[in-house]
């Protein structure tokens, strides 16, 4: 994780696009100036940091399914339960399945494991739009890279 | 078997905490109604599951923009069942 970026997943570990899952790994850091203040004397990652950790995951999930012409903004947060204490150092496994794929928005089912011992999930519903500019894309793209998103995967798996 | 407009209705009422008397054939979803576009995508999401549909929200709504149709064709309930009526019809072609 690069909370200082907002970007909360390290890497994309799996993409089945024909099973519409992913799995990504983010590694919770071991210093970060949120810990100061959440909590002092008791660094917990944020309950809203792992939903946005969920968030990214399925987004990834919908931008690759849309193979990179559509980008989703999160709309709706359902039923998100944190489950336990996640701390600093922590491996985390993030798996997304996309439930629903309608016109112009997406649901997802997102779930974070540590050590296989449930953290959190939660139902996420995306807007899916057309990318607002040119220079998101971009960017959106070289973060792909950073993240080792499989460009170049045919849509339909 | 219930008709279009009352699965819709029924949809709205439970998604939207609406009375379900006050939800009538002439009921426009927006303007009578005041359902949201963040509410309206969960009613979209029960229709495309309960219809085994996709409902062009995109299209509609670019339509709409263009000034090519008007908000009453899709979101007048009436008018958004007999839509409804014509995807499943298409499905089964």
């Amino acid at each position: 994780m690069r909370l200082e970026y907002f970007q909360l997943i390290d890497r994309i570990v799996e993409l089945d696009l024909s099973g519409r899952t992913i799995k990504a790994e983010a590694t919770v850091p071991t210093a970060s100036t949120i810990f100061e203040g959440h909590f002092p004397g008791y660094p917990l990652m944020p309950g809203v940091l792992l939903i946005e950790t969920m968030a990214q995951t399925s987004g990834w999930l919908v931008v690759a399914i849309n193979n990179f012409t559509r980008m989703p903004f999160l709309a709706a947060v359902k039923d998100a339960k944190l489950r336990t204490f996640v701390t600093p150092g922590q491996v985390l496994s993030v798996t997304a399945e996309l439930t629903h794929d309608g016109s112009g928005y997406a649901m997802t089912e997102a779930h974070i494991k540590a050590n296989g011992k449930a953290i959190c999930d939660a139902t996420l519903t995306f807007s899916v739009m057309a990318f607002p500019n040119p220079e998101m894309e971009k960017r959106m793209r070289a973060t792909a890279a950073l993240i080792n998103f499989p460009t170049g995967a045919p849509a339909n798996g | 078997m219930s008709s279009t407009f009352d699965t819709i209705a029924n949809i709205i009422a439970e998604t939207c905490d609406i009375p379900r008397e006050s939800i009538k054939p002439e009921s426009h979803a927006i303007n009578d109604l005041g359902i949201d576009s963040l509410d309206f995508l969960d009613i979209a999401f029960a229709i495309d599951k309960a219809f085994g549909i996709k409902l062009p929200l995109e299209q509609w709504t670019q339509e709409v923009n263009d000034g090519k149709a008007t908000t009453d064709q899709y979101f007048v309930l009436k008018n958004l069942s007999a839509r409804i009526d014509e995807l499943v019809a298409a499905k089964g072609a």
